[in-house]
């Protein structure tokens, strides 16, 4: 019974502390460009310094405007 | 670009652009790596899941010179309205939350309702069933707040919904839970209350999920109807301004290729203009000065000075928003699966649980035994497996079609999809590319040459001229001294020798250009509006699933009767926007669910009034917003995987209810004898989620 004491409120409030953390993520957009965050692991610091690309690897996407 | 130093003190502004071309990693870095260090710009971030790039730039850079800036890396841009979180959004949001904290709850008193099932007495039970309150009680307060108000909502209005038994289900069995804590009772049920509220919200937000979904791929999709123009002031000064600052007096300029912003009268130039999302026509019909042009339509030769007349809301595209207004009311009236099986159910279960009270009270049970049976009766039936049914399966489908090149915007939307017995196309635009295509390439000398000049405008002529030669393949020459004449077309030099691309001296019939070298007889290219590719089976197969087409059209007879013959398809011709939905208002009447697949603003309102519709990814953002699914890419032949799929997943929706159901059959006579404890309410509800769920994956390779 005195182990419950301690045992319980721990455990209650590291649920507590993960049901806040969540709350936090999703706050600061964490959230918000879920695909685009599965990409970015593929993008190399370098890659942020080269200007313009050298002939598109990619077509866009082509619409009569 | 105008090069601007951005002092730190000086408030940025924010620019938001769709950019439906990034496919990959490499996209993203290419867009912030390419943006960044261009003068003026502060920071771009892309959004991959939104398509879109936000950017933070000095305030004097204008949408022009943004827009420029993306094209030079290599990708087409479309300026959205930054509104911030959209109100949908945040509804998926305040789901989020309420799910997280009903998980986090059933989680913690699911830990203490074990250790009391497993045999804790007295006073431990005790302390367990008052945490448990503790961690419910507020849980249920914020938690069940979505299904307190729309249940009350129903209430109030005199009809119900799943959300009546639900929230009656879930406060009556809080309330007495709390009683047999106070009371030191042996059983509470606070864990089936908030696991049924946590299951069902898991319901709800794969709901709204799916719409934020599809309406991010919409946005990513939009076209603008020209958000602004670039106008001239009295002293000749340009400046961009976005459609809802323009006011009639104003001037504006409109470049060849660009979309009106505004209604008005021609002052100087002279071009012609694609009217097919405003009509249908797909003939382009000349503009001089003096004539009235209209917002929506796009310039295809020569730059224009317009003098605005209306803008905003007094254009004449806005009465078409008005009728489309008027026609969306009848779907909004259209009561979803769920809630219908709510209507049957849902008194069913009421009165259940009233006769179990009852039953129990004449055979002297005792008030408090028999309410704890009453709830039990309630709790095992509260459709917690038909709350995940329903969007389980809708959100599997949804994936499913989104991968083979659908979004469906909601899941009312699969539904209705799935009762259409009637399909009316539009022509231009939905049945063709709504795109010229250069006809007779083969004919054609000079290959090299011609790309070399095509590739070098912004003209839509060409452009399609420039993909149907890189399509085959055709390297481009050099071609020296390029310069574009406005109104004309393309000058050059080869090999010595002039070569132009432009406008045919000749009065062609229809879209034509026409290629000069030398002094050479010139040779006429002539472009046609091409039928998509996989029409005639994907209207096939719409037969085969008992669906009968026909086209109705804004263009003349002449123009439709060579597709229609083509297609064997009945058509009507010449009609408005209101004969459009005439038509499906006498097939409505006639009890036809119809199908209404168009692009253009024309259509806008029969797609509002359809059973249920569908644009293509190339129509306007008002055919778009109209449509309950966009189709992407060139072929039509989505348009028949939707049905098959909407129908096959109401299949799997119905199997969903047949096993919700079957359980309840198996659980109810239990529950009315009063042998559901908690442990066996617990037990039944997850394991008929889980078989719901399990059901509704089968899905996953439906749109294969």
């Amino acid at each position: 019974m005195n182990g419950l004491a301690i045992l319980i409120p721990i455990a209650l409030s590291f649920g507590l502390l993960g049901l806040a953390a969540f709350f936090w993520a999703l706050r600061s957009g964490q959230f918000d460009d879920m695909d685009g965050a599965a990409l970015r692991i593929f993008v190399e610091e370098g890659d942020l310094e080269n200007g313009r690309p050298e002939g598109s690897a990619h077509a866009p996407a082509d619409h009569l405007r | 670009m105008t090069a601007a130093a951005t002092a730190p003190a000086e408030p940025l502004a924010r620019t938001l652009f769709a950019v439906p071309g990034m496919r990959c990693a490499g996209c993203i870095s290419k867009l912030e790596g390419g943006l960044a260090p261009l003068p003026g710009i502060a920071s771009a971030r892309v959004n991959f899941t939104s398509k879109q790039v936000a950017i933070e730039h000095a305030p004097e850079l204008q949408l022009p010179d943004l827009q420029s800036a993306i094209a030079g890396l290599g990708f087409e841009a479309q300026p959205v309205r930054d509104g911030g979180l959209p109100a949908d959004k945040s509804e998926s949001r305040s789901l989020v939350r309420a799910t997280a904290v009903a998980g986090f709850a059933s989680m913690n008193v699911m830990l203490l309702s074990v250790s009391v099932w497993s045999g804790a007495e007295g006073a431990t039970r005790d302390l367990f069933h008052l945490l448990s309150a503790l961690i419910a009680i507020p849980t249920v307060a914020y938690s069940g707040r979505p299904f307190f108000r729309s249940a009350w909502n129903a209430v109030r209005h005199g009809r119900t919904n799943m959300d009546v038994p639900i929230s009656i289900g879930v406060l009556l069995v809080t309330a007495l839970s709390l009683f047999e804590t106070l009371t030191s009772g042996p059983h509470a049920y606070f864990d089936g209350a908030v696991m049924l509220l946590f299951f069902l919200l898991v319901g709800r937000l794969l709901d709204s999920v799916m719409r934020d979904r599809a309406r991010d791929g919409v946005t990513a999709l939009l076209k603008q109807r020209a958000v602004g123009a670039l106008t001239i002031g009295a002293d000749g000064k340009t400046e961009w301004r976005a459609a809802e600052d323009l006011a009639p007096g104003m001037r504006m300029i409109v470049a060849a290729g660009e979309r009106l912003a505004a209604d008005g009268i021609v002052e100087s130039g002279t071009s012609s203009l694609d009217l097919s999302l405003l009509t249908g026509e797909s003939a382009p019909r000349r503009a001089d000065v003096g004539d009235a042009v209209h917002a929506g339509t796009l310039n295809l030769d020569g730059p224009l000075t317009v003098r605005i007349t209306a803008a905003g809301a007094d254009t004449a595209i806005a009465d078409i928003a008005r009728l489309m207004e008027q026609a969306g009311q009848a779907k909004s009236r259209y009561v979803r699966i769920a809630d219908r099986a709510a209507r049957l159910y849902a008194p069913a279960v009421h009165t259940l649980a009233i006769l179990a009270f009852v039953g129990w009270m004449l055979s002297g049970a005792g008030w408090h035994h028999s309410l704890l049976i009453a709830a039990a009766v309630l709790i095992i039936t509260c459709p917690c497996a038909l709350g995940l049914a329903v969007p389980a399966a809708q959100i599997v489908a949804a994936g499913a079609l989104m991968r083979a090149g659908v979004l469906i915007k909601d899941g009312s939307a699969l539904e209705r999809l799935a009762e259409a017995n009637r399909a009316l196309f539009d022509k231009t635009g939905t049945l063709t590319l709504g795109r010229p295509v250069p006809l007779d390439l083969d004919r054609l000398a000079m290959k090299p040459v011609i790309l070399a000049l095509a590739r070098a405008s912004s003209h839509p002529l060409s452009r399609a001229l420039r993909k149907a030669l890189e399509r085959e393949g055709i390297v481009a020459e050099q071609v020296e001294a390029l310069v574009e004449k406005p109104g004309f077309g393309m000058r050059g030099r080869y090999l010595g020798l002039p070569v132009s691309l432009g406008r045919p001296n000749a009065a062609a019939p229809g879209l034509a250009t026409a290629f000069t070298i030398g002094d050479l007889q010139p040779a006429l290219i002539r472009f046609e509006d091409g039928i998509r590719p996989d029409v005639r089976p994907a209207l096939g197969r719409l037969a085969e699933l008992g669906l009968e087409s026909s086209i109705v059209s804004g263009d003349t007879a002449a123009s439709v009767a060579p597709v229609a013959g083509q297609l064997g398809l009945t058509a009507q011709t010449s009609m408005r926007p209101q004969d459009k939905l005439d038509a499906i208002a006498r097939l409505s009447a006639g009890g036809a669910k119809v199908l209404m697949v168009g692009d253009g603003l024309n259509d806008g309102p029969a797609l509002a009034a359809g059973h249920v519709s569908m644009a293509p990814g190339s129509a306007s953002d008002v055919g778009q917003m109209a449509a309950d699914a966009v189709f992407m890419g060139d072929s039509l032949a989505p348009v028949a995987t939707a049905i098959l799929v909407a129908r096959r997943t109401m299949r799997v929706v119905r199997q969903n209810f047949v096993i919700a159901i079957g359980y309840n059959m198996i659980a109810i006579p239990l529950a009315l004898m009063g042998l559901v404890t908690p442990l066996v309410a617990a037990v039944a509800m997850s394991g008929s989620s889980i078989i719901v769920v399990g059901n509704a994956l089968r899905l996953r390779g439906a749109a294969k």
